[in-house]
């Protein structure tokens, strides 16, 4: 079954459009990975998932709710973090869970339990009387996602949730959205880091509004099918990168933090001793060089290229 | 409704972990009260007056001595001719009560006995006062010396109804509670909304299903509470250090104030949601709070010399109809049938307002 079902979803902002036909599924239970540049249109989608923004056209049911229809039955059934997780600083921890167990009519007994739950889970438990403001980004972060799913929300929309939060706590949270989705719970996530993609069962690539790619890890990477990525590193990477991309045989390259991916044609080869002496003989020495998995970051720069 | 108290609470434990902002919300108002009251005060009392008597008889004496006794006049100096520009010039004395030679004789005769009283003309407001008062004291002397005959046939016995003594203080003390009142509700509740605007809070509050109605009805009962405590503090002190009186039924004075307040509260959470920012908000509340309490509220000027388009204006001033309200209660202690269109004024004003800021954040909502 589905948890989210979006055709054809536009939105316009005057002559702007941030959302261009956008068709996918999401299934109950998934990881569901949003990936894009800054404006890809990101945020408006899951604005419109959320009952918030009114689609210019086409349509997205959430939970098996129409957004457009009933935008306060979508509410009831979502729960939804942004990056700023935004708590009430001056309050405690506890004030802040309790404040939101109102907000989404929580009945005594049940905001006890899930009051218990959210400390727990985000580790809080004997610091509910501390202020938000006091809290170390990580506890934050968990608080937040707490208040976020105090009601028991099946989908779980989360846009950008790591910004600012040590690389610690990001695994954590992310063992946190694991077990989420273990329990049936659907988690639409929005990110930069590519590394977290790889958490995720599935990812659509958005760029400019439009859907660019979609599929698990392993079919994105897929892209690259029959063609050979190979990684440099070369005292000098610009002027590499300047002679590789003038070689026949070489399609295109990027910069991988100190290092060089050079993707290869599928229609030449070269072998990894001639490219090495190529690069001696115009003057920059490679200290090592080898063929390398695509990464996500290889198909997300491709897809970006390409669009 | 739950879902309305959670906000109240949350927004009453916010407010009170701010000990700044509640203090200033609770004793500041009553403080700008005792200030103005003091300041903004249309009598004269203790005017530095100096006396030219060429006549030296008891009759002069008596004239001077009336003046003496009357409280409004301080003799500060018995001067000659000479010395009563320097005095003048120097604000000195601010008025010379020239009685000339012959003045007891003609007097004794029956005849018409002029005199002169100089007065600073430079506080137009001060110099009417004064002239006024001086008119009073020499009608009721001139009165002594009338007989027979030459009696008045007509007499006027003027009285004052609820303010005996012309005290401005009692006219103007109701309408600076109004006005303090109206600033402290509009400002606080105009920063509440935008502050979460601000904070991203707001966001996250959107997501949750609570209507607009719902988050407005919370963020203003914590805020009419604390705004009635204010406004009952500032009439206390009203009654306390300016002798302002109480006539009325407290009950009607409770459900006056409240009506008001709760107008004032939704217009500062209209502004809220209108506003972007906290400056923008703080702009607009002082806009919509002080000019038009302090002008168009009959708080100084009356409304009825007003032209006819600012007239029409007042009719959107909630101060305008407390003021009668209030004024009404504490100095005439007339009841709700004397004033019950204000009321029900202060009332559609209200619920207008609060209608308003939920309708315009509904439309931000969705």
């Amino acid at each position: 079954m589905n948890a989210i079902v979006v055709s054809d979803l536009t939105r316009r902002f005057g002559q702007f459009v941030a959302v261009d036909h956008l068709t996918f599924d999401v299934r109950q239970g998934e990881i569901f990975g949003f990936l894009g540049s800054n404006g890809a249109g990101k945020s408006t989608t899951i604005r419109m998932l959320c009952g918030l923004l009114k689609p210019t056209s086409g349509t997205a049911s959430v939970g098996g709710v129409d957004v457009s229809r009933d935008p306060e039955g979508v509410k009831r059934r979502i729960g939804y973090m942004s990056q700023r997780f935004s708590l009430y600083e001056r309050l405690t921890v506890d004030q802040n869970i309790r404040f939101f167990g109102g907000i989404y009519g929580l009945d005594k007994a049940r905001l006890d339990r899930r009051r218990r739950f959210v400390l727990e889970m985000a580790g809080l438990e004997g610091r509910e009387r501390t202020r938000a403001s006091d809290l170390a980004g990580g506890w934050r972060q968990r608080l937040a996602l707490g208040c976020a799913i105090l009601h028991e929300p099946p989908i779980v929309f989360l846009d950008e949730p790591t910004g600012g939060v040590d690389p610690l706590s990001r695994r954590r949270f992310w063992n946190l959205i694991d077990q989420l989705s273990a329990s049936g719970v659907t988690v639409l996530v929005t990110t930069h880091y590519l590394d977290e993609a790889e958490h995720c069962h599935r990812i659509a690539i958005i760029h400019a509004g439009r859907l660019a790619a979609l599929g698990s890890t392993d079919e994105l990477k897929h892209m690259f099918a029959g063609r050979s990525i190979v990684e440099i590193h070369a005292s000098n990477p610009v002027e590499a990168m300047r002679l590789l991309d003038g070689m026949p045989e070489v399609e295109k390259t990027s910069v991988f933090g100190t290092a060089v991916h050079a993707v290869l044609r599928t229609d030449r080869t070269i072998s990894t001793d001639a490219l090495t002496s190529r690069l001696a003989d115009a003057g920059v020495p490679v200290s090592g060089i080898g063929p390398v998995q695509p990464s996500l970051e290889d198909v997300f720069l491709e897809v970006a290229e390409r669009a | 409704m739950r879902k309305a108290i959670a906000v109240a609470h949350k927004e009453f434990r916010q407010i009170a972990r701010d000990r700044r902002t509640l203090m200033i919300l609770l004793f500041v108002p009553a403080f700008f009260l005792m200030l103005y009251g003091y300041a903004l005060n249309w009598d004269i009392r203790h005017v530095r007056l100096a006396v030219e008597d060429q006549d030296h008889t008891p009759e002069s004496r008596s004239i001077v001595s009336a003046f003496v006794n009357s409280g409004y006049f301080d003799l500060v100096a018995s001067v000659d001719d000479t010395r009563i520009a320097a005095l003048m010039n120097t604000n000195e004395v601010r008025a010379v009560l020239v009685v000339p030679s012959g003045f007891g004789r003609r007097l004794r005769t029956g005849a018409r006995a002029p005199m002169q009283v100089l007065v600073n003309g430079d506080n137009a407001n001060t110099a009417t006062t004064v002239v006024g008062y001086a008119l009073t004291i020499l009608q009721s002397e001139s009165a002594h010396y009338q007989r027979g005959p030459w009696a008045p046939l007509l007499s006027v016995q003027p009285r004052v109804w609820y303010n005996a003594e012309l005290r401005s203080t009692l006219f103007l003390v109701p309408g600076l509670i109004a006005y303090i009142a109206m600033i402290t509700a509009v400002v606080s509740t105009a920063l509440s909304i935008v502050r979460e605007k601000e904070r991203g809070t707001m966001e996250q509050v959107r997501m949750a299903p609570l209507g607009a109605p719902a988050f407005v009805v919370g963020k203003t009962i914590p805020y009419f509470l604390i705004s009635l405590a204010s406004a009952i503090g500032i009439i206390l002190v009203a009654m306390v250090l300016f002798g302002v009186p109480m006539r009325g039924s407290w009950w009607l004075l409770l459900l006056a104030l409240s009506l008001f307040l709760v107008g004032a509260l939704g217009l500062g959470l209209l502004i809220s949601s209108v506003s972007d920012n906290q400056q923008v908000a703080f702009q607009l509340a002082m806009l919509a709070s002080f000019l038009p309490t302090l002008m168009l509220s009959g708080f100084i000027f009356p409304i009825s010399s007003m032209p006819a388009f600012l007239r029409a204006v007042t009719y959107a001033v909630p101060a305008r109809y407390f003021l009668i309200a209030l004024r009404a209660i504490v100095l005439k202690g007339a009841g709700a049938q004397a004033f019950w269109q204000d009321l029900v004024a202060l009332a559609i004003f209200a619920v207008a307002v609060l209608v308003l800021a939920s309708v315009r954040l509904r439309k931000e909502w969705a």
